[in-house]
């Protein structure tokens, strides 16, 4: 079963994670890029932090390492810097990488490593129940901000490109898109960072009156538009930078 | 024709809303998990868009 997903441990499915969620197309996207370009367990590794979307490296068939919160980052680092030929990923959260991490996010940035960090943003800290991340916008109501959130989200297309590496933006339901934005990510030898929109019903959706996963997903194809040729992405556009 | 595994199916419905033929619905049954699950119906044209959105993986579409 499931041919085109020969580096998916199909026989730890079901995953943990919570009916609908994107984490699960996120990591189907990936592995057929991975096929698609002849990555396998000779030359690739991935790297997460904690967080829901952490635990996508326990369902590859790859070496990966499910490091502590927030450090994924330095860790692929330090894996790139002592064998430069691997091909080395990062799939971790908003809350891992922007937060607790988010030192660690500039000075890669700045070091130009070439790792590919696939950061999927669903604008919460899922797994923990629903408290604020740097990604949350203004106003929304979440657990930690119960009179809507008092500040702008962190500009993280900013951070990135100010070092002039590649930055783009996909979601988890624009898939041929997103894989197009992994592709072209692999196109260059500087710190690479994708942000992938995603959906987290129970953590986040709930508050903003949706009702289940599936319906944030079909939000997505109405909010979001690609832009071709652009220098910036304004919050409701995707594509790449670089 | 697709073949569900119903098993690993969490019913989250988004092969149900995007396939574009109306052939899938949810089970009156629960699995061993207790979800309710996705259960093929006649007029599948292989268009793969429900195993394609399927986050758990649980969709093979099976060639005529
Ligand atoms: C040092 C440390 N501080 C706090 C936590 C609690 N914690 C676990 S996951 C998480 C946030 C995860 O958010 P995100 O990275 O956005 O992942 P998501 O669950 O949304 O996929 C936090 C704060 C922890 N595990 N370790
Ligand atoms: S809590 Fe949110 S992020 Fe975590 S598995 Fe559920 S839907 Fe996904
Ligand atoms: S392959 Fe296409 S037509 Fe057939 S069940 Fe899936 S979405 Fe519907
Ligand atoms: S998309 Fe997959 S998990 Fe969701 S209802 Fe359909 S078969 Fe089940
Ligand atoms: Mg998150």
């Amino acid at each position: 079963m499931q041919g085109y997903l020969s580096l998916l441990k199909i026989k730890r499915l079901p995953t943990t994670w919570c009916p609908g969620c994107g984490n699960g197309l996120v990591i189907k996207a990936l592995i057929q890029v991975m096929e698609s370009n002849n990555l396998n367990k000779k030359n690739t590794v991935i790297v997460s932090g904690i967080g829901c979307v952490g635990r996508t490296t326990g369902y590859l068939k790859l070496d990966s390492i499910h490091t502590l919160h927030g450090r994924a980052i330095p860790v692929a680092e330090g894996i790139k810097t002592a064998n430069p030929k691997l091909n080395v990923f990062v799939v971790s959260g908003d809350g891992d990488l922007l937060a607790i991490g988010g030192n660690h996010l500039l000075h890669a940035s700045r070091r130009k490593t070439n790792i590919k960090v696939i950061c999927v943003n669903n604008r919460i800290y899922g797994m923990t129940g629903g408290q604020a991340s740097p990604a949350t916008p203004k106003k929304t109501v979440t657990t930690t901000t119960p009179k809507g959130n008092e500040f702008e989200e962190i500009n993280t297309q900013a951070i990135v490109t100010s070092n002039k590496n590649f930055f783009a933006r996909s979601t988890v339901f624009h898939l041929d898109h997103l894989k197009k934005m992994i592709k072209k990510s692999l196109e260059n030898k500087d710190f690479s960072f994708i942000e992938v929109i995603s959906n987290c019903y129970p953590g986040y959706g709930k508050k903003l009156g949706f009702t289940s996963n599936y319906e944030m997903l079909m939000d997505f194809k109405k909010k979001f538009e690609n832009q071709k040729n652009k220098s910036i992405l304004k919050k409701n556009e995707l594509g790449f930078l670089k | 024709m697709i073949e569900i595994d119903i098993e690993k199916c969490k019913g989250c419905k988004l092969c149900i809303e995007n396939c574009p033929k109306d052939c899938i619905d949810l089970s009156s049954q629960v699995n061993k998990k207790g979800y309710f699950y996705a259960v093929s119906k006649h007029g599948c044209i292989n268009c793969r868009f429900c195993a394609m959105m399927c986050p758990d993986a649980c969709i093979e579409v099976l060639r005529e």
